[in-house]
């Protein structure tokens, strides 16, 4: 009853052979490109390695980091300048890395059909101990001193409320017992004195104290972060102020490194500031760029972290004194997570 | 999939017969094909963004949840000039093209960028404007080039083709780069490759002139992107679209909802979404043929009962295995999808004047975009005062209510079987008589 629309031949300017000819032969153009590129790429990338080679091991004091080019972990002499010549690479493959008190924390995302996120706990010698899968994309992790404490960040991206909206989940492992809390989200929250409720609560970037017990993290809800001083032992958290993301305790734990929002220009929204604990007062560090990172403590007066190099690429290292005097010194040329491993004997 | 299309496009084309057993139309399986490559390309990218931008770059990803949602908006207003532009003049294949491209292109400036925030803010607009562009032209160029009667099968084989697309767009491109050791500018190269094989069988395989001959009555509202609101019918089927849109919660929640209900283990959330389309996919091709045996009304108001279901099933009392509930939210969840998303374009396009479909079309898929965004974001507030449960019965009550609306406003299958000379349908038989123009 209703006759076709169109004209049942488009496109006439050619025939029917012609057609299928260029489809063929667009098919094997691209993809012949995209498996030459593949081929390419994955030759490209090959020589990395999950392990770390036998000659690797924590052995301080040097500042471990992550090397940009190999993505496996390297270190270097303290005093080492920037220019990576007495860089000795060969650690693991980790996507973010921490070690302390002879622990070594390695997130690892492992590409495949099903890609899967580890967190692989190591020993001194940088041999594996434990693996848990993690569900998202790692993006912070932390070692207590003493190495018993282990906690890891990452951002899941399933459960927003829009799609392409992030969240985190935060994991706290205790070595001790092995007991692992799967999301901090459960602990009971205190804000301004009152228990908070909200399905919102999102925790990321802890820091342990010395006890293995109190730590610092930062908590987001309802659009804003706060500081948030937990215990594990009692299962409590409670909000200190705003306005402040990745928590980084000092060796002597006086003082919290963070980033704080101070534009709302997204590009670039943080800088860094150090609070005193005791006197809660809050001194902006030397470094004006904007820093997305949880700042590393390299001693009692110093802080590193990483920064984008000059190409856009979140990959060198920076330090910056502690007490907002100096300048920024570039540390690491192509490096990240950078944490300064002391002495052997150091561990307890 | 595309030398199959070929394959069957190479033989000799009869006139498309009437009555039972007749062929998808050659240029919807042809839109269907491009659908399905252009998918697969740009689901590839969306399955390794997060991946790229934390771990290859170091970004934070936060930022550009901030970016997304100011594209978001333009999105929409893009959405709206393709349609209108489509219109004019009858370019709906070059629009769509052009939409097709610019998405294609975007994968390259995503490999130029390197690790540029710019650059890549730059890129992901470029895709959305793409789709945005692409969207409203493509599903004219379907009703154009579908007997109206059909149109239901037509959208769903689109529909399938399409989420076939973007089921094997993420296991590509985490095939490539486990293959690759994680390199992924070469999930890039291979969008782009894939993108532009999209364009190409667009350029190749689907017709591209449908300009009608002077249609008798009304004057075809060309040039006037919201002309089609002038119609009474269709500004029905809007209301009706845009009222049930703001009473669905979004895919995000039920999953969410799902999850919480079931102690789901994360690791398996991103599944959850593939169950979904598995649904959709099966299912888009039956209830299409359904559409069109019984009109679109009825299968457009049941896939929102659908959704009601699942909403319910969610709030049972406990009890019961998790796999079978799981299964339940899921299957419904496909249901909804299968007899709402392509139904509703067959349900007006017949309706709207064929010089008016791209602009019609795209204040429609507008008006039911902005309403589900107002849905999810009320939702998530409700979510946040009173907790899930309540906020899903609220959103249980806020459906039935739309339901009712729905029922009411839906006008009783315009253009739908059983009804020999439906309202459009001169305007449909006098362009079926155009002439060919020659190629622009």
């Amino acid at each position: 009853m209703t006759t076709h629309l169109t004209d049942p031949a488009p496109a006439r300017r050619l025939g029917t052979r012609a057609r299928t000819a260029l489809t063929v032969a667009a098919v094997v153009l691209l993809a012949g490109s995209t498996a030459g590129y593949a081929l390419h790429a994955g030759n490209r990338a090959t020589g990395q390695q999950a392990g770390a080679d036998a000659s690797f091991a924590l052995a301080g004091p040097a500042l471990y980091f992550r090397d940009s080019a190999t993505g496996r972990v390297a270190h270097q002499a303290l005093t080492a300048t920037a220019g990576g010549a007495d860089r000795a690479t060969g650690g693991p493959a980790c996507d973010r890395f921490h070690a302390a008190g002879g622990t070594a924390l390695c997130l690892r995302a492992e590409p495949g059909v099903l890609p899967k996120t580890y967190a692989v706990v190591l020993d001194r010698q940088l041999r594996e101990v434990s693996r848990t899968v993690v569900p998202g994309v790692p993006t912070r992790a932390r070692v207590s001193a003493s190495g018993q404490m282990l906690a890891w960040t990452v951002f899941a991206t399933g459960d927003s409320y829009s799609a392409t909206g992030f969240s985190t989940r935060t994991a706290v492992l205790d070595r001790r017992t092995g007991y692992l809390v799967k999301s901090l989200e459960e602990i009971p929250l205190t804000m301004d004195g009152v228990r908070y409720h909200s399905p919102d609560v999102n925790y990321w970037g802890v820091s342990f104290a010395r006890d293995d017990s109190r730590f610092y993290a930062t908590v987001s809800t309802k659009g804003r972060t706060y500081l948030v001083e937990g215990n594990m032992s009692d299962w409590s958290a409670r909000t200190l102020r705003e306005n402040v993301e990745c928590p980084s305790l000092s060796p002597d734990n006086t003082r919290v490194a963070f980033k704080k929002k101070v534009s709302d220009d997204p590009a670039a929204p943080w800088r860094l500031y150090v609070l005193d604990l005791r006197t809660m007062v809050e001194t902006p560090l030397a470094e004006t760029r904007n820093v997305d990172d949880q700042a590393a403590w390299t001693d009692d007066g110093t802080v590193a972290y990483a920064l984008p190099d000059a190409e856009g690429r979140a990959s060198d290292v920076w330090t910056v004194p502690a007490d907002g005097t100096g300048a920024p010194r570039l540390s690491v040329a192509g490096g990240s997570s950078p944490v300064v491993v002391a002495d052997a004997a150091d561990a307890q | 999939m595309y030398l199959a299309t070929t394959g069957r496009r190479a033989a000799p084309v009869p006139p498309p017969t009437t009555g039972a057993g007749r062929r998808v139309p050659a240029a919807v399986l042809a839109l269907g094909t491009v659908s399905l490559v252009t998918d697969v390309s740009s689901e590839m990218v969306s399955a390794v963004l997060p991946l790229y931008l934390v771990l290859g770059l170091g970004l934070s990803p936060l930022q550009f949840g901030f970016l997304d949602g100011l594209m978001g908006g333009a999105g929409a207003v893009v959405r709206l000039l393709g349609g209108h532009l489509a219109d004019r003049g009858h370019r709906y294949k070059h629009v769509a093209g052009i939409g097709y491209a610019v998405s294609a292109c975007s994968r390259l400036g995503l490999l130029l960028a390197g690790g540029a925030t710019v650059g890549i803010a730059a890129s992901l607009a470029a895709d959305r404007v793409g789709k945005g562009i692409r969207t409203a032209p493509r599903d004219a160029l379907i009703t154009l080039s579908s007997p109206p009667e059909d149109l239901g099968r037509s959208f769903g084989v689109h529909r399938a083709m399409d989420t076939t697309g973007a089921l094997l767009g993420p296991l590509a491109a985490f095939a490539l780069l486990w293959a690759t050791a994680g390199a992924y500018d070469a999930v890039f190269v291979a969008s782009f490759c894939a993108g532009l094989l999209g364009v190409l069988l667009l350029v190749l395989y689907v017709p591209g002139h449908h300009r009608p001959a002077a249609v008798p009555g009304p004057a075809p509202s060309r040039g006037k992107a919201f002309a089609a609101l002038r119609d009474p019918a269709f500004r029905r089927i809007l209301w009706a679209a845009a009222l049930l849109g703001g009473a669905t919660i979004g895919d995000a929640f039920v999953y969410l909802l799902l999850q919480r209900r079931l102690g789901l283990d994360p690791s398996w959330f991103p599944l959850l979404p593939l169950g979904a389309a598995a649904g959709y996919l099966l299912l888009a091709v039956p209830v299409g043929r359904i559409a069109d045996r019984v009109g679109r009304r009825l299968p457009f108001l049941y896939g929102h009962l659908a959704l009601l279901g699942a909403y319910l099933v969610l709030l049972a009392p406990a009890g019961g295995p998790a796999p079978l509930l799981l299964a339940a939210v899921l299957a419904l969840l496909g249901v909804f999808y299968a007899a709402t998303d392509g139904v509703l374009m067959a349900l007006a396009g017949p309706v709207l004047p064929a010089g008016g479909r791209g602009g019609g079309l795209a204040v429609l898929q507008t008006g039911q975009a902005l309403a589900r965004m107002l849905a999810a974001a009320g939702f998530g507030a409700a979510w946040t005062v009173w907790g899930p449960r309540p906020a899903l019965w609220g959103a249980t009550a806020v459906l039935l209510a739309a339901l009712a609306g729905g029922w009411a406003l839906l006008p009783r299958d315009p253009g739908g079987p059983g009804d020999p000379a439906p309202g459009s349908a001169p305007a449909e038989r006098a362009e079926s008589s155009t002439s060919e123009k020659s190629t622009s």
